[in-house]
């Protein structure tokens, strides 16, 4: 009788529930002081879907009937399902290209009538399933690099469509799966040659190419100098070195402007110039297809990103170390954050509750990011364990992502801030997201495949 | 199941710690290291709203307001809200069409962006106040009256007293700098507005305000813990009797001139009338730079406060002065006699120095009829003192004379611009005619007031007010206390009494013998008032302008009652022609008798005083100069014609002369554009009645560049 009672509740994972219920809280008040003014009647205001937060205050509690919904169905489900809900995200995808409409310069949003459908988010949650399921097959051998091919093909499909639909920053999200990826035997190199060629790709945009090349060659002749004896034992020590500083200068000297000439379009290379400070030098050069006009209205779009940036490092910067108090912030409560509510929610806490409420909110979400990591290792099934790496690893991009982008760390790439962020789609997605694996954790003495 | 890669748990968990920990010190810098952000926060999301506070009351002796503030309206406009307005209507009150209306629309949207309120139509006029305020409901809520103060004077008089406030400029700026002037303010620029400005412009108050990305000021800033309250300017008492200024205005109309009238016992000063004055409501509200234009251009210099800037020879009413140096350096007594043969032949041939009445006369009888020969032995005899080795020791000792009567130095009044007026010293006769190349007869003239010697109107009253006190004076001011306190100590010098000499009271008793005179039966019988004993003492003073002799100017100076005198007073009429008695004594006499008597009632005293204030005495080359300044308008309406196009049909048909006529128009047009910022220069000014340095340098030329 008593199990048959509390059949929801059993063996579910309270902690990450209720650090889920906090966060989602106070995302609600960050989008509450953003709106707020004085002489507002709130309570009107919050059941009248008329605000923001009134209708994320709505996305709630729709998203607490549907974890509700999750939490009351079989586990496996998840594991008879992922490559049919795979096939179905990938034609959602699709599917934006002749129905999609088009918000914020970017063709990625299905209407359906009460709410958009943002595919590429909720793909997020197809992906990582097909990549459990993928990985938890009994005759799959992460070992092998076929394997390792296909569930890489599996993670990075979506990116080609989304970055088909201008959704750049969405599509790096998909790079998280790399991370359940290590977890279960994929080669470190490729993800250390991965970081590294990122931290030079940086580095090179900062500093000018030649004395760069020189100080790495110095790094290196340091490198050997200083290992020298095991370099006599091991003779191919010395050629990884070398190698890599021969690398890295055709990275430098070839490969980045190449990148920035030929790849990138202009916009996001002016993007990523404009996030470390500087003019973009990579500009084409032929100018005879650029009318002034657009050359104008680049540079206006330029000046709008930086801002942003600029405005959400004010916001953030003047909350000091104990904030300006709830709904005292003046840049908050002046509009002076572009998309507050949404990309930029993270500013509105900062001001208003300052440094010591920035510390708080990072260590509940690393409480979370850990507590999902915990959860993994506890799993008996491969399935379970893969689908909360993945889960915290698209936390864990989603958060780093968004926050060094208000702080002026990364790029503005439009990442929301999971849980926080105003928007039914980011919200529904990390709910769903959370709850199936509360849901295949509550299951974890089985072994699901 | 890949369990051997368990341990890659601790480094995706070393992963998470090291990028929030990154992103925690990041927080760290940001938000507690560096204040940039909050500087940069505090500059954008609030403002310093400045709350202007009243400009201080001045009251007259009556405690009458003669300067106070009246709230005038502002049309105010916020272009982001004009949807759906009735613009029509508007524009019908306003006068305006709705092209004009466009324009000016988007002028204040370039100016001020498009959701802060502009200012539409400044000091909106009482008619079109009341026709807004009938249908301001039409034009809500884009269109909003917004009050503020200006300057009302209720006795539309004393203007040159007063002053004005206008708009500071850079210049003002710079040289007030830590006062807390932003542009854009208004301060006081002359008269009293000026002097006192500290006192009047009182308190600023500050309002913290949070302010929106539009620039909108959204709500107050805290609990207002950072605010300051605006303390309104504090109220001057002065000693000017309203009436009495009033009546002198009025009877200075259409003469150039002004009347000064002190109490003797406190150096309070009663009226100041400098003229031609102007409205005072003339230099506020919307219409203010037009008409300070005018009046800048004016060659009767109205905005010249002649009791105090312009210097004329003090001419007869110099003698009373001589008289007390005279006896008191014994040279002379009171029955000394010498006698008049029709001139002063002291100083051999060359040009005599004329007298009036041919005859013998002591002191009493010289003083009464003016007499130029006894006043010119009486210099004579001081100069030519055996007790002093040589002349310069002798010329240096009645120096300190004159100086001791508040000549030739300021006296420290508290209107701005005082002048200083000259007394010739020796080191001046040294450089004009050589050392020891010099005598009494050089500087003769001196003695009846004429040649270098030159004074202010203020100086003379305060000079009869000495004579008044036997002795004493205390230095001339408007002011007498300020609400509050003196808390910058601009009123200490105007409490103390000034006592320079011991001449003993008999010797005035013989300058007032002879002063009342003066009125009773001498040159000086038009001020006499019935029931009142004055003593006065006239002038007629000979005066050149660039060089050409012009009519005289006529001078009265003199106080009443004789015993316990209450008013010492002076007027100068300029270039009347005739005498001293002629036009300036029924005006002291007149008055003196509003003044002791509070009203002017008899009859024939009403009749003489609008005789007398309908008379017009003014010199008729300030009516050359204003036909010549309106022939260089007119040439300026000629080529806008031109410019319009409508000229051409004239040119048609006068032909080849009316070019010439032209031609010479715009030649004297484009002369008076090259002058630049002095247009008056070589106009107007004349010896007596020089715009003073200072102010030249300062606010005039600082306020036709505003024009400009």
């Amino acid at each position: 009788m008593y199990q048959k009672k509390s059949v929801i509740l059993q063996g579910k994972d309270w902690v990450l529930i209720w650090m889920y219920g906090l966060i989602a809280l106070i995302g609600l008040i960050c989008i509450f002081s953003v709106e707020y003014r004085p002489n507002d009647d709130v309570v009107k205001s919050l059941f009248a879907f008329q605000k923001n937060y009134s209708k994320q205050f709505y996305y709630l509690i729709v998203c607490v009937i549907v974890a509700m919904f999750i939490l009351l169905t079989d586990s496996k489900l998840f594991t008879a399902t992922p490559n049919l809900l795979y096939v179905f995200g990938i034609g959602l995808l699709i599917a934006t290209f002749f129905v999609g409409k088009t918000v914020n310069g970017s063709k990625s949003w299905i209407p359906l009538g009460f709410m958009n459908l943002q595919p590429v988010e909720t793909c997020k949650i197809f992906t990582a399933l097909a990549l459990a399921k993928y990985l938890s097959r009994s005759d799959t051998n992460f070992a092998k690099p076929r394997s390792q091919l296909i569930a890489s093909a599996i993670c990075f499909l979506p990116i080609v469509f989304s970055l088909l639909q201008n959704e750049t920053g969405l599509a790096l999200v998909y790079f998280s799966f790399l991370l359940p990826m290590y977890r279960e035997g994929f080669p470190p190199a490729y993800l250390v040659m991965g970081a590294s060629m990122g931290v030079l790709l940086v580095v090179t945009l900062l500093f000018p190419a030649k004395p760069l090349i020189i100080f790495l060659g110095v790094v290196g002749l340091f490198l050997i100098n200083s290992l020298k004896r095991k370099i006599k034992r091991n003779k191919s020590l010395l050629f990884i070195i070398v190698g890599a500083w021969a690398l890295s200068t055709l990275f430098i000297g070839v490969m980045v402007p190449f990148l920035f000439k030929h790849v990138f379009q202009q916009y996001q290379a002016d993007r990523i110039f404009s996030m470390i400070g500087k003019d973009n030098p990579y500009v084409i050069q032929n100018t005879a297809d650029i009318t002034a006009g657009t050359a104008v209205e680049k540079k206006a779009k330029s000046d709008k990103e930086n801002y942003n940036v600029k405005q959400s490092k004010i916001a953030i910067g003047s909350g000091g170390f104990f904030g300006k108090g709830f709904l005292k912030g003046t840049q908050t409560q002046g509009d002076f954050v572009p998309e507050q509510h949404t990309d930029f929610i993270f500013t509105s806490l900062a001001e208003n509750f300052g440094f010591i409420g920035c510390v708080i909110l990072m260590i509940l979400y690393l409480n979370m990011l850990l507590r999902i990591v915990f959860i993994a290792e506890r799993q008996r099934s491969t399935f379970s364990r893969v689908y909360a790496y993945s889960v915290a690893a698209i936390l864990f991009f989603h958060i780093a992502i968004n926050i060094c982008m208000t702080i002026g760390l990364a790029p503005v790439i439009g990442i929301t801030l999971p849980l926080m962020s105003y928007g039914g789609s980011s919200l529904l997605t990390f709910t769903i997201l959370i709850f199936i694996l509360i849901r295949l954790d509550s299951d974890r003495q089985m072994v699901l495949r | 199941m890949s369990v051997f890669n368990q341990s890659r748990k601790n480094v995706i968990s070393l992963i998470f710690i090291a990028l929030f920990a990154i992103i925690i010190i990041r927080l760290f810098t940001l938000q507690v290291i560096t204040s940039k952000y909050k500087i940069l926060a505090e500059d954008q999301g609030t403002f310093r709203k400045v709350i202007y506070p009243d400009r201080g009351i001045i009251y007259d002796r009556h405690r009458n307001a003669i300067l106070q503030n009246v709230n005038i309206s502002d049309l105010m406009v916020t272009p982001n809200k004009l949807r759906g307005i009735d613009t029509f209507t508007l524009c019908k009150i306003l006068n305006i069409d709705t092209a004009q209306f466009q324009k000016k629309i988007v002028e204040l949207i370039i100016k001020n962006g498009r959701s802060r309120p502009s200012v539409f139509e400044p000091l909106l006029s009482d008619e079109k106040l009341a026709m807004l305020n009938e249908s301001m409901f039409k034009f809500a809520p884009a269109f909003y009256l917004q009050e503020r103060s200006v300057r009302s004077y209720p006795y539309d008089a004393a203007a040159n007293v007063l002053g004005y406030t206008a708009e500071v400029d850079t210049n003002f700026l710079k040289k007030h700098p830590n006062e807390g002037y932003v542009a854009g303010d208004y301060a006081g620029m002359t008269g009293l507005e000026r002097s006192y400005e500290k006192v009047l412009m009182g308190e600023r108050g500050i309002e913290y305000w949070k302010r929106d990305n539009k620039n909108r000021l959204t709500e107050r800033l805290g609990n207002r813990e950072y605010d300051t309250l605006a303390r309104a300017g504090k109220a001057l008492y002065s000693s000017i009797d309203i009436e009495l200024q009033a009546l002198g205005e009025k009877l200075m109309q259409n003469k150039l001139g002004s009347i000064v009238a002190i109490d003797p016992k406190t150096g309070g000063i009663l009226a100041m009338v400098s003229s031609p004055t102007y409205q005072p409501k003339y230099l506020t509200g919307s219409e203010r730079r037009k008409h300070f234009s005018e009046l800048f251009l004016n060659p009767a210099l109205p905005l010249l406060n002649r009791t105090v800037s312009a210097t004329y020879s003090p001419g007869s009413t110099f003698k009373t002065l001589q008289a007390l140096i005279g006896l008191h350096d014994g040279v002379i007594s009171t029955s000394t006699r010498f006698s008049c043969s029709g001139a002063f032949y002291g100083c051999g041939s060359g040009k005599p120095m004329r007298c009036l009445d041919v005859g013998t006369f002591d002191l009493r009888d010289a003083i009464t009829i003016s007499d130029n020969t006894y006043f010119a032995n009486v210099m004579q005899k001081v100069i030519n003192n055996p007790a002093f080795p040589n002349i310069e020791s002798s010329l240096t000792h009645w120096d300190n004379y004159m100086y001791s009567f508040g000549l030739g130095r300021k006296l420290g009044v508290d209107v701005p611009s005082e002048k200083m007026g000259n007394i010739p010293t020796p080191k001046y006769y040294n450089t004009v005619y050589g050392k020891g190349k010099w005598n009494f007869c050089n500087f003769r003239s001196v003695s009846i007031g004429q040649g270098e010697v030159s004074v202010t109107p203020l100086q003379v009253a305060n000079e009869m007010a000495y004579i008044a006190n036997k002795g004493w004076y205390i230095a001339p001011h408007v002011i007498d206390s300020i609400e509050g306190g003196d808390k910058y100590n601009q009123l200490t010098a105007f409490k103390k009494r000034i006592q320079p000499t011991n001449i003993p009271d008999s010797i005035f008793e013989a300058v007032h013998d002879g002063m009342q005179g003066v009125v009773d039966r001498g040159t000086g019988a038009g001020a006499k008032v019935k029931d009142i004993v004055i003593c006065g003492k006239t002038g007629t003073v000979e005066n050149y302008y660039r060089g050409v002799k012009q009519q005289n100017h006529s001078f009265f100076c003199g106080f009443a009652p004789r015993e316990n005198p209450t008013i010492a007073i002076m007027c100068v009429v300029e270039n009347s022609g005739r005498f001293g008695g002629t036009y300036a004594a029924p005006i002291v006499g007149l008055m003196i008798e509003k003044y002791l008597k509070d009203s002017i009632t008899d009859k024939a005293r009403v009749a003489r005083l609008e005789q007398l204030s309908k008379l017009n005495l003014m010199p008729p080359r300030i009516f050359a100069e204003l036909r010549r300044q309106d022939s260089i308008r007119h040439s300026k309406d000629l080529s806008y014609l031109l410019a319009k196009g409508y000229i051409k049909l004239v040119k048609d048909t006068l032909g080849i002369e009316d070019d010439e006529v032209n031609n010479d128009d715009f030649d004297k047009m484009n002369k008076d554009k090259s002058k630049g910022n002095k247009p008056m220069k070589d106009t107007s000014l004349s010896h007596e009645a020089l715009l003073p340095k200072e102010k030249k340098s300062n606010n005039i030329s600082d306020s036709s560049k505003r024009q400009k």
